[in-house]
C-alpha cells in the first residue's frame, strides 16, 4: 500500500510528537530525522494542527507537541485527513460498469475493505508499543542466537 | 460452555471478579494442525461488562489465558474477528497482536 508524500509526512510527524510527549520538537528537528522538506512538513503540521492533533508552542525553543489522544486516534484517523482511504468506487473509470469491470471491482473492495478495518484497528499507541514489542523479540531472539 | 471448556486440558475459560462479582471472561484452547497449522492457542471469545472497562480487565485476561496457553506448549496465539468488529480489533492489536499468514474465505451455500 503506498501513502502520499503529505500523508507520510504526517504520519511521521504525528507519531514521532507522540513518541516525545514530554517535549516540543521544531519542524527542522522532524525534517531532518526524516528526511523530509521542512516547507512541506510544516504545512503538513498547519493541517494536523487544525485537526486538533498538534498544537505549536511559542516562545524560546517553541516547536511542536502532539496534543490528541494517542488511545483514541487511527492510523484511518490520520491517513483520511490527507488522502482517501479504500474508497474504490464502482462505476468511477471507464470499463468499471462492464461485467469484467464489476468483476474486478469487487476484488479491488476486498481489499480496501481490508486495508480500513487494519487501519482503524491500530491507534497511535498501540503503533508506538509495537515498536518496544519488536525490540523485545528481536532481543530475545538474539540472546536465543548467542546462547 | 463451561462445561465443555473450563478445566479440560488444553483448554480454559477463565473468569474476572471484582468484589466477588463477576466482571468478564476469555475463552480459549489449543487447537493442532487446523489448516495446516501447528499447534497453537485460540481465543475465541472475550466479555467484559461494560462498568469493568477501562480497568485492565480484559488486558489481565487476556495476559491470564495466554500464559495458561503457554504452559500447555505452544508458542503463538491467534483469534478471529468480524472485519467491522473495530473495537475488538482495536483491543487485540492493544495488547500485541497482529494480522497473521491465514484469510478467511467463504461463500454460501446456494
Amino acid at each position: 500500500m503506498k501513502l502520499q508524500k503529505a500523508t507520510k509526512c504526517a504520519l511521521f510527524a504525528v507519531l514521532e510528537l507522540a513518541n516525545n510527549s514530554d517535549r516540543q520538537l521544531s519542524a527542522t528537528d522532524i525534517a531532518e530525522k526524516y528526511g523530509i522538506s521542512a516547507n512541506h512538513l510544516a504545512k503538513v503540521l498547519r493541517d494536523l494542527g487544525r485537526a486538533g492533533l498538534v498544537e505549536s508552542v511559542r516562545g524560546a525553543g517553541g516547536g511542536y507537541r502532539f496534543s490528541g489522544n494517542a488511545k483514541r486516534t487511527t492510523l484511518y484517523d490520520l491517513i483520511q485527513l490527507f488522502e482517501d482511504v479504500g474508497t474504490t468506487e464502482e462505476g468511477r473509470e471507464d470499463g468499471d460498469m462492464t461485467e469484467i469491470g464489476q468483476a474486478l471491482g469487487r476484488v479491488l473492495s476486498e481489499i480496501d475493505e481490508i486495508a480500513k478495518a487494519t487501519l482503524k484497528s491500530i491507534t497511535i499507541a498501540t503503533l508506538l508499543k509495537t515498536m518496544e514489542w519488536h525490540a523485545h523479540r528481536e532481543k530475545i531472539r538474539q540472546d536465543g542466537t548467542a546462547a | 460452555m463451561f462445561n465443555r471448556y473450563g478445566g479440560r486440558e488444553g483448554r480454559f475459560f477463565l473468569i474476572a471478579e471484582y468484589g466477588g462479582e463477576a466482571c468478564g471472561f476469555i475463552i480459549g484452547e489449543v487447537r493442532a494442525w487446523e489448516f495446516g497449522s501447528p499447534p497453537c492457542g485460540w481465543i475465541f471469545a472475550i466479555g467484559v461488562d461494560p462498568d469493568a472497562r477501562l480497568k485492565k480487565t480484559g488486558s489481565q485476561l487476556f495476559a491470564a489465558i495466554c500464559q495458561r496457553l503457554k504452559d500447555s506448549g505452544v508458542d503463538q496465539v491467534r483469534t478471529m474477528l468480524a472485519r467491522d468488529d473495530s473495537l475488538n480489533m482495536a483491543f487485540f492489536r492493544s495488547q500485541g497482536m497482529m494480522g497473521g499468514p491465514f484469510i478467511q474465505l467463504e461463500m454460501p451455500l446456494d
